[in-house]
């Protein structure tokens, strides 16, 4: 008996159960291969269908039945790690929780992360993210506030979404002004707007950030083309609720005249914007 | 389960900024490309309105077939004489203030980058297109900034659509009802839709505010801003309804002055 013939008499993967049902469908992958410096391919794997099975799984399946040198990282399976993420028929997805049975008919084609360097297959180094995150301050309350602190809701309860962020980057990944035209160095980019964002909203942060968003983060790069949001599995509404929040109270404090003139009157020197610390 | 050869030799990860384009499925096309064509004949048909037709237009509101119905591209009417230049129309003094309302709307500019900018077409697509990137970090795109003074002033010419919806309920002292009536109103109820679920808007009631416990009338502000918020949810919708509705209204109105049918209606 081939593997053709019984899929699953070779495959120890938890992540096939035949419990959960062969849906007698063969899927189709090309998965891309290759190192930095070659000349990459895209591999052709057939692998058994399961119900309700995501892509993550039919990759899992090549690694311990088809081929076992693919690379591909990944943690929770239960898209809250982020490690995962990588782009599926051109659109940058987790690959665990993209159900196989929601794409089109046809090979699913299945690549890496195209914004940042290539490691192996389908992992790339996602470490300069981490280098943006060093060059936000991070939150700063005031020395003198004592706790326990008392915080109303409807002072926080914004920035529950922002703190939903898992990480993934695929909102890093799809924004044009990274992947496209490689603004990297001028500009954060969407996962780090939302970083500012929810500091900068935070009730409790005495530190203001947005001429370094303006300036070293490059918040004029975003052109409100609302990729990272559409993209995003979190369902974060990353330019609504953070960048053009963002946007906006740059434009207090830099292209408004009638609060320039309030905050001269007021005897506020410092620029800041109203409701800023 | 077979493994079979490679399928495609593909020039290795193109890297950043590379320009290899992903094969996709969905059309991704098709959503640029619509908007291109409606926004497109949009602008076309207004410029058209406001340059070609004004002076006839305004002079004909006093015919009979024109009814009590004044075309949102005129109002309010500014900068007419019953002689002067056809260039010299209410609408090309009036319009500029939407258009640019619009144009600086953080709906409108992924609609536009997208479709007629390329910056870029679609997600994940590439950019098609090869130059220097500056988004708005450089004239014109950082004008963008000023969007919500062309809010303050769109909020003003929305007052006097409400002041003529309101007139074209009356008609030779009688009260009327007619079908352009009701195109009025829905388009000004439309308008105003969009203008209040501007994310500047949004910003100026109370998103600006980073605790609106020790803010002044700060528990309304934050009632104020989870309404608005609600509202801001549906600006694209708002955006294209209202930009249609002012169109069919204003086609509406033409179609009355040049007798291609006589409005529906009541009076009493």
């Amino acid at each position: 008996m081939t593997e053709m013939e019984n899929p699953t008499a070779t495959s120890t993967s938890d992540d096939l159960d035949p419990a959960q049902g062969l849906t007698g469908e063969t899927l189709t992958l090309h998965v891309f291969k290759g190192e930095p410096g070659e000349t990459g391919t895209e591999q052709a794997y057939e692998v058994p269908g399961v119900t309700g099975m995501v892509v993550l799984d039919a990759i899992h399946y090549i690694q311990r039945n088809l081929d076992t040198d693919l690379a591909c990282r990944w943690n929770c399976k239960a898209a809250k790690c982020g490690s995962c993420s990588a782009e599926i028929n051109g659109k940058p997805a987790l690959l665990c929780k993209t159900r196989v049975d929601e794409l089109p008919a046809g090979p699913i084609t299945v690549r890496p992360l195209k914004a940042f360097p290539l490691v192996k297959d389908l992992v790339t180094d996602v470490s300069r993210n981490f280098e943006v995150n060093k060059e936000i301050p991070p939150f700063t309350p005031a020395k003198d506030d004592g706790k326990p602190w008392r915080v109303a809701q409807r002072d926080i309860s914004r920035l529950r979404e922002h703190r939903m962020c898992i990480e993934c980057f695929l909102c890093q990944d799809v924004c044009h002004v990274l992947r496209d035209h490689d603004h990297s160095k001028r500009f954060y980019g969407p996962r780090f707007m939302v970083r500012v964002a929810s500091l900068e909203m935070h009730p409790k942060d005495t530190l203001d950030r947005i001429d370094l968003t303006r300036k070293a983060g490059g918040m004029g790069y975003c052109n409100i083309t609302k990729c990272c949001t559409e993209v995003c599995p979190e369902h974060i509404h990353i330019t609504d609720n953070a960048i053009i929040p963002l946007k906006e109270r740059y434009a207090d404090r830099h292209w408004d005249p009638l609060r320039w003139v309030g905050r001269k009157l007021k005897g506020d020197g410092s620029k800041q914007a109203e409701g800023s610390k | 389960m077979a493994q079979l050869s490679p399928t495609a030799e593909v020039p290795g990860h193109a890297g950043v900024g590379g320009g290899v384009h992903r094969r996709r499925e969905a059309p991704w096309w098709l959503l640029p490309l619509t908007v291109f064509l409606f926004l497109g004949a949009f602008i076309v048909y207004s410029f058209w309105t406001a340059m070609f037709q004004g002076f006839k237009a305004d002079c004909a509101l006093a015919a009979y077939h024109c009814g009590p119905y004044l075309s949102p591209f005129y109002s309010p009417q500014v900068g007419d004489t019953p002689l002067g230049h056809p260039f010299n129309s209410s609408a090309m003094w009036i319009l500029p203030i939407p258009l640019l309302f619009r144009a600086t709307c953080y709906y409108y500019r992924k609609a536009y980058y997208r479709s007629f900018f390329w910056d870029p077409p679609a997600c994940a697509v590439g950019e098609l297109r090869r130059r220097e990137y500056h988004g708005e970090t450089r004239f014109p795109g950082i004008l963008n900034n000023l969007h919500r003074y062309f809010m303050y002033a769109a909020t003003v010419v929305l007052v006097f659509l409400w002041i003529d919806a309101v007139e074209a309920f009356t008609y030779n002292g009688q009260w009327y009802l007619g079908l352009g009536t009701l195109l009025m109103v829905v388009n000004v109820i439309l308008l105003t839709g969009y203008t209040f679920s501007c994310h500047s808007v949004r910003h100026l009631v109370g998103g600006g505010l980073n605790c609106f416990s020790k803010a002044r009338l700060g528990a309304g502000r934050f009632r104020l801003w989870h309404w608005f918020s609600s509202l801001n949810e549906h600006h694209p919708s708002y955006a294209w309804l209202s930009l249609s509705s002012v169109a069919l209204v204003d086609i509406y109105i033409r179609l009355l002055q040049h007798g291609v049918f006589i409005d529906p209606h009541i009076t009493f």
